[in-house]
């Protein structure tokens, strides 16, 4: 287990205040000014060194996404940093306690980074429920004001940053890179085609680096105790200290900063007080919220929590929002109720995803209610692969794949929900 | 996205306040000049919070006047999000999360609750016209599920008995206090906390 001293976020659950004087005593604002006279290409190589991976959801290298934006900025098209703080996937709610708990941790995190970038505006997308938690962001954004953190000169690094928040208005897609920029330009929140990724071409058509609102505050900490000892935690690639969320059919359900690789049945047996009726009960593990395909409890006994490991597991580290199903749940509706979240949240766009969605919704609340026909299970499949692969953005993957974790670990279990009594519509196939 | 209901009782007019007059021209100056249109969710939200939470036709053409942009940009926007309501709600707008974390952890007592207390059906508004409840995907806390969140506050760690006190303290607006119902600090565990024991 890691020790106290090693976890970044002291104030996870708002045991002091958020405000500038307390954050300070926790260590944030200090040195701001030195860490960035060491210049953007040690920032960037040192977040290199510490292979810190993205946080919201793809685990892309942070360091690497930085090195994309262009070295010089060009007349006309200002460098943008924005801050995805859409955090809209079921089993994820990290983001808002380091908004509501730690904003200056996020803030110092962006002053360094919109530097590392060349950007001197930045913008915090946050999801339009979060309306108290963008309330602390703004105080504490006005406290750095006024401190002179921010604004001209920040901090006295001789860099200029605005940070500015721009609340979203109810669209889990918008936590998607570049539906989050159309949804800025003040679209609808629909994916744009990449190539042209957003480093290149994003905001208003300019040079634009989107990161997650935990990665961003895991930095300036990271470059204040050094690379080697953020790397000191975890495998090769898989570095660092890491939020998980841990809901469901737990005791106690909690947020709990750990190591990247600690096995899975650690975090649900110690910090989570176990699985409801004990571990026996377990029925199955949904590991890095809902877009991650389950893992079912023979899996869970030996898998580590890290974005190698659950690849290996066919599931995905994700936003590591973990959600444990215990056996007095139908695996099946659970799962139909996560494929309606998806039909519900399909942006449109892309015909296979739209349709799609709704397809494996209505058909999985058919298998719940056992009025399916033996031969939809396969059909299910198929409509999965027709959606995974097909769309713009990710989100027809996040749909599917669930939907295929169910299929491959509780196919007995629905089968055994299954008809013969119930016969294919021939007519409309 | 799901389909939207338009109100069919239409105020003919609709302008900002004074005061949010004044908020629109701060909203306007977070983006660069050229690009105003990014303030439509801003502005959006704001006629909303001004129109006791739903959005009148004639404020999205307000504000695609204000804006320079065409009605149809304002109305798409409208619509495309959940979180605009184009038809009335209730002073007291209660939205469950029910999506799977909240479910498994009975976010169908909450609905139930909802039925009993504030109005039969979703989406229509109480008996006394002071509350209305809508059923919504995830909305970020599942630690603390299941959860509700009323206008713009979340309501966590319920069961059956607290939301039933919530509901019925519209009555005479004695709302209880936010955040969760079992008196936990944010999302630590409620109880054998294993970190960040300072003291």
């Amino acid at each position: 287990m890691l020790e106290d001293k090693n976890r970044i976020f002291k104030n996870l659950y708002g045991d002091e205040s958020f405000s500038l004087p307390a954050a300070e005593v926790r260590g944030d604002w200090k040195d701001t000014k030195e860490i960035i006279s060491k210049g953007k290409d040690w920032i960037i190589e040192e977040i290199k060194k510490s292979e810190l991976r993205g946080r919201g959801g793809a685990g892309f290298p942070t360091g690497v996404k930085w090195s994309f934006a262009p070295k010089e900025v060009k007349e006309g098209r200002p460098h943008y940093l924005v801050i995805n703080a859409d955090e809209s996937e079921p089993g994820t709610c990290k983001d808002r306690d380091i908004l509501r708990y730690e904003p200056h941790k996020l803030i110092e995190g962006c002053l360094i980074a919109a530097y590392a970038v060349s950007a001197n505006t930045c913008y915090v997308y946050i999801r339009g429920e979060y309306v108290n938690e963008g309330k602390v962001l703004q105080e504490a954004i006005n406290e750095a004001y006024e401190k002179g953190y921010l604004g001209k000169n920040a901090a006295g690094t001789e860099w200029d940053l605005d940070i500015f928040i721009h609340y979203g208005a109810g669209a889990y897609i918008c936590g998607e890179e570049t539906a989050l920029l159309e949804s800025l330009e003040g679209n609808k929140g629909q994916p744009r085609l990449k190539p042209p990724f957003p480093a290149l071409i994003g905001l208003y058509g300019c040079p634009t680096i989107v990161n997650n609102v935990e990665t961003i505050a895991v930095v300036p900490t990271i470059l204040r105790r050094g690379s080697e000892w953020f790397a000191s935690f975890g495998r090769v690639k898989n570095r660092g200290t890491k939020i998980f969320c841990i809901s469901g059919n737990v005791n106690n359900p909690c947020n709990v900063e750990e190591e990247m690789g600690i096995p899975l049945k650690v975090l649900i047996e110690k910090h989570a007080g176990g699985v409801t009726g004990g571990w026996d009960n377990l029925q199955a593990v949904i590991p890095g919220g809902s877009s991650m395909p389950l893992i079912p409890k023979n899996i869970c006994e030996t898998i580590i929590m890290d974005f190698d490991a659950l690849i290996e597991a066919k599931s995905g580290l994700g936003t590591a929002g973990i959600v444990v199903i215990d056996k007095s749940q139908d695996i099946v509706k659970c799962m139909a109720r996560i494929a309606r979240f998806y039909k519900h949240e399909s942006c449109g766009q892309c015909t296979p995803c739209r349709e799609g969605t709704g397809w494996m919704w209505r058909m999985l609340e058919r298998i719940g209610r056992g009025e399916s026909n033996i031969s939809e299970i396969d059909m299910l499949m198929d409509v999965t692969k027709q959606i995974e692969g097909h769309t713009i953005c990710a989100f027809g993957e996040g749909s599917s794949w669930p939907v295929q974790g169910l299929l491959r670990h509780f196919r007995k279990e629905m089968e055994a929900k299954c008809s013969d009594q119930y016969h294919l519509r021939k007519d409309i196939i | 996205m799901s389909g939207k209901h338009v109100a069919k009782d239409q105020p003919q007019s609709f302008i900002f306040s004074s005061e949010n007059l004044k908020t629109k021209d701060i909203i306007l100056k977070k983006y660069p000049e050229v690009r105003k249109k990014s303030a439509v969710m801003p502005l959006l939200n704001l006629a909303q919070k001004q129109n006791d939470g739903w959005i009148p036709l004639a404020a999205v053409q307000y504000i695609a006047d204000l804006l320079e942009v065409p009605y149809i940009k304002v109305y798409e926007v409208a619509t495309f999000y959940t979180m605009y309501n184009l038809a009335p709600v209730g002073k007291y707008f209660v939205q469950v999360c029910t999506t799977t974390p909240c479910a498994i952890r009975g976010s169908g007592k909450i609905v139930e609750a909802c039925k009993k207390y504030i109005s039969s059906k979703e989406g229509h508004l109480s008996e006394d016209k002071k509350s209305s409840w809508i059923e919504v995907e995830c909305l970020g806390a599942c630690v603390n599920a299941p959860m509700i969140q009323i206008n713009e506050d979340y309501y966590e760690d319920l069961d059956a008995i607290s939301a039933e006190k919530i509901f019925k303290s519209f009555k005479d607006d004695s709302l209880p206090k936010l955040g969760s119902q079992k008196g936990r600090k944010g999302s630590e565990p409620i109880k054998q906390r294993l970190t960040l024991l300072k003291n």
